[in-house]
């Protein structure tokens, strides 16, 4: 059997039906649950620990390390939880969306080996409410799924029951927080949870959970087919795996690609998405949807995992970037993105909820020629105080990333804006 | 003890199941915060406790922490001075003023605002924010609390304590980001019986006292003392505040065994009464002309007069003042001394009060209460007859829960963890009692059933815990497995509680639940055994020696009396009305009141009597816990206390007391159970650092110009010869004894807040212990015999029903229905009635009827209640203008108008044994036991 090279893409053909069940058993389908049922649940989480899958969805904490934290044995609180986090709204994101339309089985099967490695009995797939057609594909495959008892009671005959349900998120962007989804989930306000307890302790309904992103699960049973070795060999770092890198903004080929992890933003940029566009100049881009801090020229020669881009002060996020050119207003830019943040502040801690909205507000200001030199010691000190423990959850001092790094990379264009008291990049 | 370093300073500190903000605040420390609370703790939400963490003596970075959230470890390095955190804390106010009106000088908050003090302490003076504020629209949320929601600054305590802490599900926090606000879906009367505690909560000026709008006065301007609440037999500690001889609001005082923080809103906001136009200012001469307002001279002459020619006789009250009732059974000799209660209600309060004493279960004050993990409620409708009884189980079913959920390494003090992890699991609660209570949404189990059905179940759970217990006899076998059941729930808790009381007006449910709290004594458990009583002397007044109101009614019928000198008592609420007659044709009557009621309207003389905030005296509660209520200021007119009435009323040569402390030595010497009475608070003659303890803040404006229109020469404080108070702002500023605190203030904290200085422990007891001394404690020794007086099983009677009081939070208590607020929440006249009742009367909701008890009867409508056990009807007790009807009895209902059934000829209360009822044939076929009214006893099993 010829090892792939990308797994994650290798059965969605843009602009097809998604292969149904039957298509995808033929490409391989479930032979990794198949494998994992086989196996004690504890080598399940190894493989994945070994494997060092880092969670896709930003944060970058090791999958295996999560389910290894969840009480195993008779002794465990039940019911135990499986939270597929499917509410892609980070800004400039579409990954997820890519893996759900184009290939959903593959979703649910890394989902299934997930909650059989932890023993779960109820996997939930939150997805975001704008997310139509993944619904639509999603409820198609998960009912293939029950009928074939790769979900449901005894599944494949083995003592193991699993429960599978599809929630649409009422969509905020709070939701795919990771514990906010929890909140969201048992259908309370989608405010972010303190710690301890973790998660895998007590999570949903009080209950043993892992929250993990799509793309992350979409990993596993590959991990359990081809074994881990296998899946490290994909990438060019230490980080395991292939990784699904976007780029929007004005470049040739805007889109998603399978990639090694830890392939280079230039060889994304210019690469797959084949450089900017005719006529505009590259000025910054940020790496991993809105809330990480602008890359600028220096630094295209980084390789796209989570610790590469760590080290030069930014983040891999979601490995979707933004492209910034000169053509755009860079505090029109920031000015948007703060507004999305302020808007979708869930309102729980006072940095947050005051602080963004008037970040937002002196942007706003700025932007349209009314800025005072004082309001840059505004948006000084909110990038200051908008950090590290501050605040409850990562929302704020994610919403502080870009405008940091562009309050350094763009000040001038800051400053152009409050002397010249207009935005340049207007006409008339 | 755990040793930490702040700034630079070395503390050692009882750290166990506390964070640092906790420690911090208890080490006297000053750390801003909002969204903490000592009794729901902490959820991090405001950010504005930051400190810095240092990780050991070389990091000299440190980072910020939130104080509330994390937990104190030994050697731990903390700045709360460093600069970023400083700073930080400062923008956090800065942040909270961006949309904060700030509109101090109109709001009622000012002046005892935590957000003002917070501003202050954060050193945060100028707002860089230059944008237009949010506005909010705010609700009408009914009589008690006022909204202002542009003040919120999203503290989300408000909904924290209305939803998590007391329960109640018409609050809420609505919309998002920087748009969140707090109130009901739509304008409409808060529900919750704690509402008003939003009030305190509230740490700015979004919910306020809507009473104290009404005649608004700033804290600083208030004169206050420590207070007893008089509205139900708790005993909650409250402040009143006065001005201007009007009493302007009541607030809770903090006593960690008592109320913890809160009041109900019975008792915050009854105390209108006080301000009455129907108040008896002066004494009132009525002979045959009519009333005749007299000068106090002649009318201690006239009562002189009374006293040594006629035969006279004293009611006394179990809403006055253990001193009142003591004066006056001084007064006319103890064996002429009648309590103010019907035969009934006196014994059953001397059979509460006798069980707690005898057996060995606990009477547990609140605090003990919400500590309790096994619960079973017999009979009571505890929002209704012990309001605040309520909130202290709600946090005692979360026992059970929180101690599993505390096992996955959770802090205690992560509120919303905490809950996350509990979900809905609740403790073993068994709520057992005529009909639907507030309580129901939280029990594990309930049970519907007539009292003499609940004490037979009572009786037969202590037998199933302890097969000694009496047997209940032809239980079914239904019972049987449901009283098992009962035990083994109770027999889970560590800390079980049996609780019941006046509720059902049966002796026999309280006994079997003392059987139930003794039966778990007994087999190794620490039972306690909590009890309500009806008012706010009733435990003390019941411990005085002395017989009840019929008895009184015989002396005066007999002609072995033809004076009577009532105290404090409207006894048309008491008696059904031809005894009231009886007593009231005495010759003489004397009566000595606030309130111009009845009974008042038919006396010979009237003497106006203070109220609780007008005089000082003592309380005991349904704990036996004796409380002194200290005056807060000097009535207008010729008002004084009962009892300083009645010792002017002594005969010269013998007149003995000038002050309380004579009284209470007088009463401590007559009666063995009060003689630790004296000791419960500082005598008059104490001194804190050589002065008295002032009632006026040292803010207190316009001394010299309040009385300046009748005199430019400033008047010299009124002389307190009771207490160690002066109605001054002058004194000693000195943290005084728990008892004698007048308020609760410290340098930089003017809101309520600053009770965290008054504790060695945020939520804990006051510095030198909570005020109050219980007197009943469980004896040593031989366990005493269980009660074996077990009733017969309850039997429906054709045309009849038996007809329980309804007691209602707003409505059964006298004195608080002076209040338009509470009266406007009072239930009309009701009789409530099982639907197969219903058909069975052929009657319709809504439908007039009268009920008749006795020779009493009241016209009421209809309502159903479909968990009401068959043959048992409710009706509110305690209403005004409504004839007495002594319940519980057997009573009649028919359509107004219509044909209405023989009534018992029986006077109320002492029925006859069924066989000799008349509608006895009709009575089914197993009804060959002896069946009694449920408060009475039944026939022998």
């Amino acid at each position: 059997m010829p090892l792939i090279e990308r797994p994650l893409t290798q059965n969605i053909r843009p602009g097809q039906e998604p292969p149904d069940l039957r298509a995808y058993e033929r490409a391989g389908g479930y032979e990794g649950l198949r494998k994992a049922l086989t196996l004690d649940p504890k080598t399940v989480q190894d493989w994945v620990t070994r494997a060092n899958v880092m969670g896709r969805g930003g944060a970058g904490f090791p999958a295996g390390h999560k389910w290894a934290s969840v009480p195993m044995g008779p002794e465990a609180a039940r019911p135990k939880y499986v939270v597929v986090n499917a509410d892609e709204m980070e800004p400039g994101t579409m990954k997820d969306r890519l893996l759900m339309e184009g290939d959903p089985h593959q979703v649910i099967e890394g989902a299934l080996v997930c909650a059989y490695a932890i023993q779960a009995d109820v996997v939930y797939i939150f997805l975001r409410n704008e997310y139509k057609l993944s619904e639509q594909r999603l409820c198609k495959a998960i009912a293939e799924a029950y009928a074939s008892n790769y979900a449901g009671p005894k599944v494949l005959g083995s003592p193991w029951s699993v429960e599978l349900r599809l929630h649409t998120s009422a969509g905020r962007y709070m939701c795919g927080e990771k514990s906010g989804i929890l909140n969201a989930l048992e259908g309370k306000r989608a405010i972010p949870r303190a710690k301890p307890p973790r998660t895998a302790v007590s999570g949903l309904w009080g209950k043993p959970t892992v929250v993990n992103n799509v793309e992350t699960l979409a990993n596993v049973h590959h991990i359990i087919r081809h074994g881990w070795e296998w899946f490290r060999s994909l990438s060019h770092t230490e980080e395991g795996g292939t990784k699904l890198y976007g780029v929007s903004g004005p470049v040739n080929r805007p889109g998603v690609w399978e990639m090694p992890m830890g392939t280079t933003v230039r060889e994304i940029l210019e690469g797959c998405a084949g450089g900017m566009r005719p006529g505009h100049t590259f000025r910054g881009l940020l790496p991993g949807g809105a809330s990480t801090p602008f890359l600028t020229e220096e630094h295209l020669d980084t390789r796209m995992d989570f610790a590469s881009m760590h080290q030069i002060g930014s983040q891999l996020g979601t490995g979707t970037m933004i492209v910034m050119d000169d053509k755009t207003c860079p505090v029109g830019l920031l000015y948007g993105l703060e507004t999305f943040f302020a808007r979708e502040s869930c309102g729980w801690c006072t940095p947050c909820r005051e602080g963004l909205p008037w970040v937002a507000r002196t942007l706003e200001a700025i932007e349209a020629g009314h800025g005072k030199p004082e309001d840059m010691e505004v948006l000084d000190s909110h990038v200051k105080f908008l950090s590290g423990h501050n605040t409850f959850c990562e929302l704020a001092p994610g919403a502080m990333m870009p405008l940091k790094s562009a309050l350094k990379a763009f000040r001038a264009d800051f400053e152009r804006h409050i002397s010249e008291k207009r935005c340049p990049w207007r006409t008339g | 003890m755990t040793t930490l370093h702040v700034d630079g300073k070395t503390y050692t500190a009882d750290t166990a199941g506390r964070n640092l903000l906790e420690v911090c605040l208890s080490l006297g420390l000053n750390v801003p915060y909002f969204c903490w609370h000592p009794a729901f703790r902490s959820v991090g939400a405001c950010r504005q406790c930051a400190v810095k963490v240092f990780k050991d003596e070389k990091d000299v970075r440190g980072r910020l922490e939130m104080a509330c959230l994390i937990p104190v470890t030994d050697g731990m390095r903390v700045a709360i001075d460093d600069p970023e955190a400083v700073a930080f804390r400062a923008k956090v106010i800065e942040w909270l003023m961006v949309n904060h009106p700030h509109d101090c000088p109109v709001c009622d908050e000012g002046g005892e605002c935590h957000l003002q003090d917070m501003t202050v302490m954060t050193g945060h003076v100028y707002r860089a924010y230059r944008f237009s504020k949010r506005t909010h629209r705010d609700q009408d949320l009914g009589p008690f609390v006022n909204m202002e929601m542009n003040r919120c600054i999203q503290c989300y305590r408000c909904v924290r304590f209305y939803r998590d802490y007391a329960g109640g599900r018409d609050f809420d926090v609505h919309g998002w980001h920087d748009h969140v606000t707090f109130g009901r879906h739509e304008d409409g009367i808060l529900e919750s019986p704690f509402s008003g505690n939003l009030v305190e909560v509230c740490p700015t000026g979004v919910f306020t006292d809507k009473s104290l709008k009404h005649h608004y006065t700033r804290k600083w301007d208030l004169q206050t003392a420590p207070s007893v609440c008089p509205h139900c037999g708790l005993g909650c500690n409250t402040f009143p505040g006065e001005r201007y001889g009007t009493l302007r609001r009541v607030m809770p005082r903090y006593n960690g065994e008592v109320n913890g923080y809160f009041l109900c809103d019975r008792g915050r906001y009854g105390y209108e009464f006080v301000n009455s136009r129907n108040r008896i200012r002066r004494p009132l001469q009525r002979d045959h002309t009519g009333p005749v307002e007299v000068s106090k001279e002649e009318a201690l002459a006239l009562a002189g007069t009374v006293l040594q020619s006629r035969k006279v006789i004293g009611i006394g009250s179990p809403r006055a003042s253990l001193e009142a009732n003591f004066a006056l059974r001084a007064l006319v000799g103890p064996d002429r001394f009648y309590h103010g209660v019907t035969d009934k209600e006196l014994r059953l309060v001397r059979t509460l009060s006798a069980l707690l004493k005898r057996g060995q279960a606990r009477t547990p004050s609140l605090r003990e209460v919400e500590s309790c993990d096994a619960i079973l409620i017999l009979g009571e409708d505890v929002t209704n007859t012990a309001p605040l009884l309520e909130l202290a189980l709600r946090q005692a079913v979360l026992q059970k829960p929180k101690a599993d959920a505390l096992k996955l390494g959770i802090y205690e003090w992560l509120d919303e963890c905490l809950r996350e992890a509990m979900q809905d699991q609740r403790g073993p609660m068994i709520v057992a009692t005529p009909d639907r209570t507030a309580l129901d949404s939280l029990a594990s189990r309930t049970v519907r059933a007539a009292p003499a059905d609940l004490a037979r179940l009572g009786f037969a759970v202590a037998h199933a815990l302890d097969p000694t217990a009496p047997p209940v006899p032809s239980l079914t076998p239904d019972t049987l497995a449901l009283a098992e059941g009962i035990a083994a729930a109770l027999r889970t808790g560590r800390r079980p509680l049996v609780v019941s009381g006046y509720g059902c007006g049966s002796e026999a449910v309280a006994e079997a639940a003392a059987n139930v709290a003794w039966a778990l004594c007994r087999t190794g458990s620490t039972a306690s055994l909590c009890f309500t009583v009806p008012e706010c002397n009733s435990m003390g007044t019941a411990m005085l020696p002395g017989e009840s109101l019929d008895a009184a009614v015989a002396e005066i019928s007999n002609g072995t009396a033809d004076a009577l000198i009532v105290l404090e008592n409207d006894l048309y609420r008491r008696a059904e009305s031809g005894s009231v007659e009886t007593l009231l044709g005495a010759r003489q009557v004397i009566v000595l009141d606030h309130l111009a009621h009845v009974t008042a309207s038919r006396a010979t003389l009237v003497l106006p009597a203070a109220t609780i905030a007008e005089g000082s005296g003592t309380f005991i509660n349904n704990e036996g816990r004796a409380q002194r209520s200290f005056q807060v200021f000097v009535p207008p007119d010729d008002i004084q206390a009962s009892w300083r009435w009645l010792a002017e009323l002594m005969p010269h040569s013998t007149r003995p007391w000038k002050g309380l402390d004579d009284v209470l030595a007088a009463l401590a010497d007559a009666v063995p159970a009060f003689k630790e009475i004296p000791d419960i608070a500082p005598s008059a003659d104490f001194r804190l650092t050589g002065q008295k303890v002032p009632r006026q803040s040292s803010r207190y404006s316009g001394r010299t110009a309040m009385t300046a229109d009748l005199s430019v020469q400033e008047p010299k404080p009124p002389v307190d010869l009771d207490a160690p108070f002066a109605f001054s702002m002058e004194g000693s500023r000195a943290h005084p004894p728990s008892s004698l605190i007048p308020r609760f203030w410290a340098p930089q904290w003017n809101s309520v807040q600053a009770v965290n200085k008054y504790q060695f422990k945020t939520g804990g007891a006051l510095r030198d212990g909570d005020p109050g001394r219980r007197l009943i404690e469980p004896p040593e020794g031989e366990p005493t015999p269980y009660s074996v007086s077990i009733p017969a099983a309850f039997v429906a009677r054709p045309y009849r029903c038996l007809v329980l009081p309804a007691w209602h939070i707003f409505g059964s208590d006298e004195l608080s229905l002076h209040s338009p607020g509470i009266a406007a929440r009072a239930p009309g006249p009701y009789v409530a009635l099982n639907p197969v009742d219903l058909g069975r009367l052929g009657l319709a909701e809504g439908q007039a009827v009268t009920l008749s008890v006795g020779v009493a009867s009241r016209v009421c409508s209809v309502i159903v209640a479909p968990d009401l056990p068959v043959g048992v009807a409710r009706t509110p007790a305690g209403l005004p203008g409504l004839p007495a009807l002594a319940l519980p009895a057997w009573g009649g209902i028919a359509a107004v108008g219509g044909h209405s059934p023989p009534a018992s000829q029986h006077a109320a209360g002492v029925p006859p044994v069924a066989g000799n009822e008349q509608d006895a044939h009709t009575a089914t076929e197993n009804t060959n036991a002896t069946s009694g009214s449920p408060g009475e006893r039944g026939g022998a099993p």
